[in-house]
């Protein structure tokens, strides 16, 4: 096995520029403030440029597959921008969760190929049919039945960015065992309901189908192995949108801390806050290497890729939420308001503590991997 | 430093060229230390012609893989590990041609073992304040002080030293750096017992010692500058060292875990988990930074892997004493030794568990290195300096 390269390189520079500029531009606080109230939490526009323009929407899909042929680490790369900026698009339900399923498909599928080349290029945009708190190595769900023609009745609930997308991947039980199936989110028999979600900017919704019409994507033979690859690139890669709203919190508190003063004093110049951001920088430097690992494992095929995801999300995920935590609690009562962008951040951290499992479900799995039993 | 061209293929190849010529099998030790120097593959990101090859850092993986492999004899670095860590870099970056060529060599094979006189008992955290005297008389320098908590003083045959040369001048300004002849007959070494039983450290009192002026490091005045070189890699030597997955603390307590299945407990093993991916996560931050430096010096960030290899190790270690139970009550051994080697996963739990302590004071306390982060990494204003400007003499004391 050879060594990780843990750093960034030139060309993941310089995507991380052009991601980073378009944000900035076009995803500022005030306006995201504004969009999480409105008819239209999802910003559609943005998505476009990001995804289809960019060339995002299908970075580590292989050309020959409709996308940019680039790899996990230029994917995470995208998410950590993301979350340095609670960008509201639906990347992670689309560009990562439903397209690393269709990855394990078979690409002679027609179903399947084609359906990978529309959500690869960003013209359609698609969600993984699963509660978002599934873990790598869960059960395969079993709360979807399909009929023999295809039918699919059953209810998936907290499907991430489902209201966002054109085609629902569904993992379902058919006659012959695990199965994915793409169902249209427009049709008969398909009902998407957004529940009130903790992270304003990443939606969440109840999926229900009733005989709903599905096109299968991948049979016994290939679903479970699908769907268990893309819960565990979803969990490695969510690694760095973590970092991302951790490098933010630190950001934005350092700044914060410098300018506010307080007993004639920059309050920044207190030993007692010097030391936590000490700290908090520290957690910081460890979760981008365990970030960087993850998504070198994924991308390289390492045989470590297991360890490394459940290193990197269960470290990672504390490390946003403790950042987060400390930005409200270091900007004092400004960090309490609703103005104040700090909350977004905060409650997309805690929804992510959340989403693809827990850290104590990474830490049992790891307690697996490496041979330390209970 | 010029773009290094050396691949790992062209180290391998001179590794087998150096096994070669010299069978670890039916050389001599040293001799084959000094061989290994003399073939540029002691520390290859150092200058050819002193132990290196001019080239990354990360390459003395390849010699290091291949010459275990060989079965090659080691230098036993945690015998002479101020010599590596600290008096080396120090003396690469400010040491003439003839210290380089005079110190470095028996340095790196462990014949010459070497200490720090750094801290004195008025001046830990704050070392520039230090207050051993260092007076010209000719071509020597005259030193009177005393030093303390110097490890590894009783093996060794030099010490760094740092002086002061002016005192009239705030204290930053007025001191001046040494490499000191422990044998010298002004140098007395006193064992001082540690929290262990054991005495690794202890007090060193300089009594009219005599150092030639050929064995000052950097300009006079210029002791401040010099010592942090030393200070900067002494905190990457105690935390960034490179480590395979469980190297280290985490390792010793992973492996009485797996092999003791009766001591148990969901409370631990849910310590041991979080202990267990934090330290493979900061594992990964030592490689991340290594592959950074790659060629190049240590910056503050250093300052991070010594911070959180206290933390890991203490935790480790502590969570280890409590998982054995009953065994955890007793203790190895408490009487006065003196250690030749600095292992701080050595010995048994309660030892590791004690020595762990010192990881957070001894090298800058943990304090002082977030102090450090703060200010020179994140940028946060400085603590208030009273003393920056005045004269050393005058300091309140
Ligand atoms: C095992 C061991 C081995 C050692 N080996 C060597 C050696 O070989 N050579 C050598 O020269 N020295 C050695 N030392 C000494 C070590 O470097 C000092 O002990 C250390 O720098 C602290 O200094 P001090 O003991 O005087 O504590 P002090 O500086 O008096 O500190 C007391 C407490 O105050 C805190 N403190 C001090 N200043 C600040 C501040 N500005 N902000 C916040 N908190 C502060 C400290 O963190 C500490 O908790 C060793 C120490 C140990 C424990």
């Amino acid at each position: 096995m050879s060594t990780p390269d843990l750093l960034y390189s030139d060309v993941e520079n310089d995507l991380r520029a052009s991601v980073r500029d378009l944000l900035a531009d076009r995803c500022e606080p005030a306006a995201l403030l504004a969009r999480v109230e409105s008819g239209e939490p999802y910003d559609t526009k943005l998505w476009r440029t990001l995804g289809a323009e960019l060339g995002t929407a299908g970075l580590h899909v292989p050309e020959e597959r409709g996308g940019q042929g680039a790899s996990a680490r230029e994917t995470a790369l995208v998410l950590e921008e993301l979350g340095r900026s609670v960008a509201p698009v639906p990347f992670l339900g689309s560009a990562v969760l439903a397209t690393s399923a269709l990855l394990g498909t078979d690409p002679e599928r027609e179903a399947a190929a084609g359906l990978l080349r529309r959500l690869a290029s960003g013209e359609a945009t698609g969600a993984l049919a699963v509660p978002l708190s599934t873990a790598p190595g869960a059960p395969f769900p079993q709360s979807v039945r399909a009929s023999g023609d295809g039918g699919l009745t059953g209810r998936v609930g907290t499907v991430a960015d489902a209201q966002a997308a054109d085609v629902l991947v569904v993992p379902a039980t058919g006659p012959d065992g695990p199965a994915l199936y793409a169902v249209d989110t427009g049709t008969a028999g398909v009902s998407v309901s957004e529940l009130v979600p903790l992270d304003l900017t990443r939606r969440i919704a109840d999926v229900t189908l009733t005989e709903a019409g599905g096109r299968l994507l991948a049979g016994p033979e290939r679903a479970a192995d699908a769907l268990g690859q893309a819960l565990l690139t979803g969990a490695g890669l969510l690694a760095s949108e973590q970092l991302g709203i951790a490098e933010w919190c630190l950001q934005e508190t350092v700044r914060y801390v410098r300018e506010r003063y307080q007993f004639g004093r920059p309050v920044g110049s207190f030993q007692a806050l010097k030391h936590r951001l000490a700290d908090l920088w520290l957690e910081l430097v460890a979760a981008r290497a365990a970030a960087r690992y993850a998504a070198d494992a994924l991308a390289t095929g390492n045989p470590d890729t297991g360890v490394a995801v459940a290193v990197a999300q269960s470290y990672c995920a504390t490390v946003a939420v403790h950042a987060a935590e400390e930005c409200v609690q270091l900007h004092g009562g400004i960090g309490m308001t609703w103005e104040h962008p700090a909350h977004l951040y905060l409650k997309r951290a805690k929804a992510n503590e959340i989403a693809l499992g827990a850290p104590g479900r990474h830490r049992d799995r790891l307690a697996d991997l490496v041979d330390l039993p209970a | 430093m010029s773009e290094p061209t050396i691949t790992a293929d062209e180290i391998r190849e001179r590794v087998r060229a150096l096994l070669e010529q010299h069978d670890p099998r039916t050389t001599d030790r040293l001799e084959f230390l000094r061989a290994r120097f003399d073939a540029g593959l002691a520390w290859v990101h150092f200058p050819v012609g002193l132990g290196g090859l001019n080239t990354y850092r990360e390459l003395q993986n390849v010699v290091e893989t291949e010459l275990t492999a060989a079965g090659a004899p080691s230098n036993n670095p945690r015998r002479i590990g101020i010599g590596l860590g600290m008096a080396a870099p120090t003396i690469l970056r400010f040491g003439t041609d003839e210290q380089k060529r005079r110190f470095l060599r028996p340095l790196w094979t462990g014949e010459e073992v070497w200490c720090q006189l750094f801290s004195e008992p008025g001046a830990g955290s704050d070392l520039a304040a230090l207050g051993t005297r260092a007076v010209r008389d000719g071509d020597e320098w005259v030193v009177t002080g005393q030093k303390v908590w110097t490890s590894t003083a009783h093996t060794a045959r030099w010490g760094i030293l740092v002086a002061r040369t002016d005192p009239d001048v705030p204290k930053h300004q007025g001191m001046t750096y040494f490499v000191c002849d422990m044998t010298d007959p002004g140098v007395e070494v006193r064992p001082l017992r540690q929290i262990t039983g054991e005495a690794e450290f202890n007090e060193v009192f300089l009594t009219g010692a005599r150092i030639p002026d050929a064995h000052r490091l950097g300009e006079v005045g210029e002791g401040w500058k010099v010592a942090q070189t030393t200070l900067m890699n002494e905190r990457v030597a105690i935390g960034g060292s490179a480590m395979p997955r469980e190297g280290g603390m985490v390792g010793t307590v992973a492996r009485t875990w797996r092999e003791r299945p009766e001591l148990r407990a969901p409370d631990l093993h849910d310590r041991l988990l979080r202990l267990w991916a934090e330290a493979e996560a900061f594992r990964l931050a030592g490689t991340r930074l290594r592959q950074q430096l790659a060629v190049g010096e240590p910056g503050p960030e250093g300052s991070g892997m010594k911070l959180a290899f206290a933390r890991l190790n203490q935790a480790l270690s502590g969570l280890e004493v409590e998982l054995l139970g009953d065994e955890g009550l007793r203790y190895d051994d408490w009487s006065m030794r003196r250690p030749e080697l600095v292992d701080f996963t050595g010995r048994e739990a309660g030892y590791r568990y004690l020595r762990a302590k010192g990881n957070s004071i001894e090298g800058g306390t943990s304090e002082i290195l977030r102090n450090i982060i703060a200010e020179r990494v994140l940028g946060l204003p400085p603590e208030p300096r009273v003393d920056k400007d005045v004269a050393w003499k005058d300091l309140p004391r």
